[in-house]
């Protein structure tokens, strides 16, 4: 549990990360001792599941490979049945530095989805080429339809509140790019607010990126297909019950002002 | 009524009716990207069939509407084959979750009575 009583699940999708898992996973312990974490094991082929249980972490083993989308669905669900007020998705090969959490779960506050990004003064990477294109295409159009500024919309670093747990639980699109464009189109069209923080990120420390430069002209193509498919779709409208906006999340705001009260005089 | 017309009808609904499929998220993006192109493809072709008169002659087929049909018999006939092909791999996956379930059985039939909590079969 945070200092102001808040628990916090971080989730971890995995495939065949069995090399670098335990070093990420002592990092997350060391540095953020009041977290738990789930790491979804995705039909790996390794020992993944083993090495996270044996550095204490929760495992879900799914029989085969879902994607990473499949894979962070199935953590929002697990994150819903046990009951956590916060969700953050953390890659499992040491890109993300945990030391950057703190900073994500502050910003809840003011949004419910709190994204990690890159180029936004922090660190040194840059991207080169069509995918450099398609990146600044997605900031584009994704910081109009979120009406904020969004520098790094691929990144796989973020932090959510319990109505937007709840929402992902019932609607998360496992396609291509669909656990970072898609899932962002569709919060951010149901009304949920959307905030980036500046991080950087560390280069892999074990295995290979999936993302090579020659696919890029074609990821330049599909990530416009996503694009199109995540604005012409309709969105369910039951989700709408969660949104800001309806019963359900006031009353959430309304915990949470008790809690932080509690915080507070505690 | 003209030949013209009825295929152009047809392939304006073919069309519409895939975007609404898309928009209901009934359609995933893998299938939505062959039936979009398919879908762009025949609707000009509704209205003017004629489009493939020279095209058709110059492969050697007498007009352009006996080539849209074989065109459109081979379509079908892929399809369909990737159909048969999704078709196994679902099957191969049920496969494994119903053995993922019965292993899970076993484990649970192999804890100690009590420590079960929900409904024992
Ligand atoms: N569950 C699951 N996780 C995956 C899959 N592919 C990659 N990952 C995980 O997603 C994270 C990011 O993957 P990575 O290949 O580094 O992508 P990149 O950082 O965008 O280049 C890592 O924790 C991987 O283990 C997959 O098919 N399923
Ligand atoms: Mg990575």
């Amino acid at each position: 549990m945070t200092p102001d009583g808040r628990r916090v699940l971080i989730i971890l999708p995995a495939w065949n990360e069995a090399d670098g898992l335990s070093a990420v996973l002592g990092e997350i312990k060391q540095q953020l001792p009041y977290v738990e974490t789930l790491v979804v094991d995705d039909g790996s082929a390794d020992r993944t599941a083993e090495v996270a249980a044996a550095a204490g972490s929760a495992v879900a083993r799914l029989p085969f490979n879902l994607g990473v989308g499949g894979a962070m669905r199935l953590g929002y669900r697990y994150a819903r049945e046990h009951g956590y007020d916060v969700a953050v998705q953390v890659d499992a090969d040491g890109q993300h530095d945990p030391a950057y959490v703190p900073a994500l779960l502050a910003h809840l506050g003011e949004a419910d989805l709190v994204i990690g990004a890159r180029f936004d003064g922090e660190g040194e990477y840059r991207a080169r080429g069509p995918r450099r294109w398609a990146m600044a295409l997605l900031s584009v159009i994704l910081s109009r339809l979120t009406h904020t500024r969004l520098t790094d919309t691929t990144s796989g670093f973020r932090a959510c509140n319990r109505p937007l747990i709840e929402f992902f639980a019932r609607w998360y699109p496992v396609e291509y790019l669909g656990d970072t464009v898609e899932s962002l189109v569709g919060a951010a069209r149901c009304g949920f607010a959307v905030r980036q923080v500046p991080v950087a990120m560390r280069a892999r420390t074990t295995g290979r990126p999936s993302a090579s430069t020659v696919k890029a002209m074609i990821y330049l193509v599909r990530a416009g297909l996503v694009l199109l498919l995540a604005v012409i779709r309709r969105m369910p409208g039951e989700l709408k019950e969660l949104a800001p906006g309806s019963p359900s999340y006031a009353a959430y705001l309304e915990e949470q002002l008790a809690r932080r009260q509690l915080a507070t005089e505690g | 009524m003209q030949l013209s017309t009825l295929t152009s009808i047809t392939g304006i609904v073919v069309l519409a009716y895939i975007l609404e499929l898309l928009r209901r998220q009934q359609l995933r993006e893998k299938y939505a990207a062959i039936w979009l192109c398919i879908g762009v493809v025949v609707a000009p072709l509704g209205f003017f069939p004629s489009l493939l008169d020279s095209t058709a002659r110059s492969v050697g087929v007498a007009s352009g509407v006996s080539l849209v049909l074989f065109a459109g018999f081979v379509l079908v006939l892929l399809v369909s084959l990737h159909l048969s092909w999704e078709a196994s791999r679902l099957e191969a996956k049920t496969r494994t979750l119903a053995e993922d379930v019965a292993l899970i059985r076993s484990r649970l039939a192999e804890l100690p009575d009590g420590a079960e909590g929900g409904e024992a079969r």
